[in-house]
């Protein structure tokens, strides 16, 4: 429509020429702090706790299964296609449905699913965040849907934070058309800034470590 | 100032109830922010100010290398520009897309731009449904009212007021106990997710060397209105764009805890392009409009173009004194607070409302607090200049012109000075405050009165200092 006179008009506002030539913008500013393991697993699960998340500490696929079946009980779920729920054997969990690579039969299932299930690419420590990398194995309405979302996260993709984050991924975009932070379960203030969780997205969230 | 101007202030001013809400609602906003930025919380809070500032001035000033950067990898992601020059195009755009795709109905998301060009509106007006999804925004359109604040926009309404809306509007019971609201606005909107064509989403952030578009949000609104429906249009200003997407690392820091108290927000989408061939579930067509909208007049300014950099934490409104009494509707457009005394008249020009620079108590609070530094107060003084110089061309403001050259007189000229300001103590009764309404009928003089109206001057003391240095 208006690209060349927008152009022409920030050009001609700027005093410039077209392919006029740039320098370099300030040298990139990232911070990444040094944390052990350990720390900054247990700095993830204090954010998330904060944020009202829920959290836990598990040893193994083993565990992390039975953790799963117990938050589940009765209720419906749905897993994304993450390796990670496989070797946990969350994929197979009765009333968990998985393997979805068609969008519109995946959403169906999750407007109407008790649970979302997925892993997550990273996690960022200090900020209680999971990161989510839209792609075969991770569909973007899982997370997003069902009122309660489960990551069952292993241990080595925990972060000390953003800054961290950037540093290893400059360019998200590169590989997917979707990087999404979920820092704690959905909420809203606005009315009378009264805090209310589960708005659109998820009102609960568990955040399960493993290893 | 104009009259609507002044009445909108006086109407505010006299509403106990309203006064309390925006008292309380922006008191919590900045205690929040206080304690998200300050001592151990953000040591280096200062350092990613000046980074954030260094990053927009370096982008603003070349913007047409970032612009073009921007398209060049939004496109290969298979992503598309449309520029637009002013509200009108971004609404023919957005009407033949849906016309050609035979789209029925579009969700939005929170986005200032959307409502600074009224895209709702001018949808509306050829029968195409766009229903807002942020909480507040639902509200508001339900209630046909504009934004009050640039992040809480509905803080000057009550849950009741909300009950009484959701009953009139939705056909539901009349529920004032919040939760519920929430959820009877969640079953709702719901449903227009599932059956959208379009969805329409602002931008917080245009990065530049991905094509991306960065959106926050609490809610999770901006993630469905950019996932479920087939096509996703963002819609910002040409200004929102930063250099890399490592330069988040300084601004998602610093928007969020001006903004709320928040390190992060809930949500963080990080969007380029349509759906991959491999991925799920997203997008097929993914369009960015960038729009001018006298944008690029403001650019033109070397100085004022700063005004530009802001990054619509709403930090500045919270902390400023004019913001907290007369609220946001008495601004005359839809950005409100002292970022909107400096770019309501850059955008509109100042006689869209001249007594808006001056609606100000040049205290320094919002520079103080703003992320990216925009030295708001020093800009608010060019303007006040600016409308006294086009008010002197057509002619107005002569009494006071003159009543100020007087004072300036009457301040060099020692003996009169103190001439008059004995007469001017004789005709104070005291130090009661009440010294405007004894004096003679000079002052009540109407142009001196309405000068007077929106001034306190303090009673003159019973001994002036010059009395008293001599005695002492």
């Amino acid at each position: 429509m208006s690209r060349e006179y927008v152009l022409h008009k920030v050009r001609t506002a700027l005093g410039r020429t077209a392919g006029q030539a740039v320098a370099d913008p300030p040298p990139a500013r990232l911070r990444v702090t040094e944390m052990d393991s350990e720390t900054r697993v247990a700095t993830l699960l204090q954010k998330v706790e904060a944020l009202a998340g829920k959290t836990r500490r598990v040893a193994g696929p083993v565990e992390a299964c039975a953790y799963v079946r117990s938050v589940l009980g009765a209720r419906s779920a749905v897993a994304s296609n993450a390796p990670f729920l496989r070797e946990c054997g969350i994929a197979g969990l009765a009333g968990v449905q998985s393997g979805f690579m068609e969008a519109a039969p995946l959403r169906v299932l999750c407007a109407t699913a008790d649970v979302g299930i997925t892993s997550a690419d990273y996690a960022l420590a200090d900020t209680g965040t999971l990161v989510m990398l839209s792609s075969p194995r991770e569909a973007r309405m899982i997370s997003l849907l069902p009122p309660v979302h489960i990551a069952v996260v292993p241990r080595d993709r925990v972060l000390t934070g953003l800054d961290e984050l950037l540093t290893i991924l400059p360019d998200p975009a590169a590989q997917t058309s979707s990087t999404v932070l979920i820092t704690g379960p959905s909420r809203t203030a606005d009315i009378e800034q009264i805090l209310v969780r589960g708005v659109h997205g998820p009102g609960e969230i568990h955040v399960v470590v493993v290893g | 100032m104009s009259a609507a101007f002044d009445e909108k202030i006086h109407d505010t001013l006299a509403d106990a109830n309203l006064q309390l809400a925006i008292y309380a609602a922006t008191g919590r906003l900045i205690d929040h922010r206080k304690q998200a930025v300050g001592g151990a919380a953000l040591p280096d809070y200062q350092e990613l100010r000046t980074q954030a500032n260094a990053l927009k001035k370096h982008t603003i000033d070349h913007l047409d290398h970032y612009l073009e950067q921007f398209e060049a990898h939004l496109a290969a992601h298979g992503g598309k520009v449309v520029y637009c020059k002013d509200a009108a195009e971004v609404a023919d755009f957005v009407l033949g897309l849906a016309k050609e795709r035979r789209a029925g109905l579009i969700v939005k998301s929170k986005s200032m731009t959307t409502e600074e060009i009224d895209l709702n509106e001018r949808l509306a007006h050829h029968q195409l449904e766009s229903v807002e999804t942020d909480l507040g925004e639902y509200i508001l359109q339900l209630a046909h009212q504009r934004p009050y604040h640039i992040v809480a926009p509905a803080l000057h309404l009550t849950r009741y007021e909300v009950g009484d809306l959701f009953a009139r509007t939705l056909g539901v019971a009349n529920e004032t106990v919040v939760e519920k609201q929430t959820l009877i606005a969640r079953a709702v909107l719901r449903q227009k997710f599932l059956a959208a064509d379009i969805g329409i989403s602002g931008a917080n952030f245009l990065v530049a060397d991905s094509g991306a578009v960065v959106l926050v949000e609490n809610e999770g609104n901006a993630r469905l209105t950019t996932s479920a429906p087939r096509i996703h249009i963002a819609v910002a200003g040409i200004e929102k764009l930063i250099p890399r997407a490592q330069d988040l690392a300084v601004f998602l820091k610093l928007l969020g805890r001006s903004a709320t108290g928040q390190a992060l927000t809930v949500y963080t989408s990080f969007l380029s392009g349509p759906r991959r061939a491999d991925e799920i579930d997203g997008p097929e067509e993914f369009y960015v409009v960038l729009l001018d909208n006298g944008r690029t007049k403001l650019l033109a300014h070397r100085e004022h173009r700063q005004s530009l950099y802001c990054i619509r934490c709403g930090a500045c409104l919270n902390h400023c004194p004019v913001y907290r009494k007369i609220g946001g509707h008495s601004f005359p457009w839809v950005y409100s607070g002292p970022i909107g005394a400096i770019i309501t008249p850059q955008f509109l020009g100042v006689g869209h409302e001249p007594g808006l620079p001056f609606a100000s108590s040049l205290c320094g609070a919002c520079a103080e607090v703003c992320p990216v530094k925009i030295d708001i107060p020093k800009i608010l003084l060019d303007l006040r200049a600016e409308v006294k110089k086009s008010e002197e061309r057509e002619g107005k403001g002569r009494l006071e012109r003159w009543a100020f050259r007087l004072w300036a007189w009457v301040m060099c000229h020692p003996r009169i000075y103190e001439m008059a300001a004995m007469a001017a103590s004789g005709m104070a009764p005291g130090e009661d405050g009440r010294w405007l309404r004894r004096v003679p009928a000079i002052w009540n003089l109407a142009p001196v009165r309405a000068w007077l109206s929106r001034r306190d001057l303090p009673p003159a003391p019973a001994r002036s200092f010059r009395e008293m240095w001599r005695k002492r």
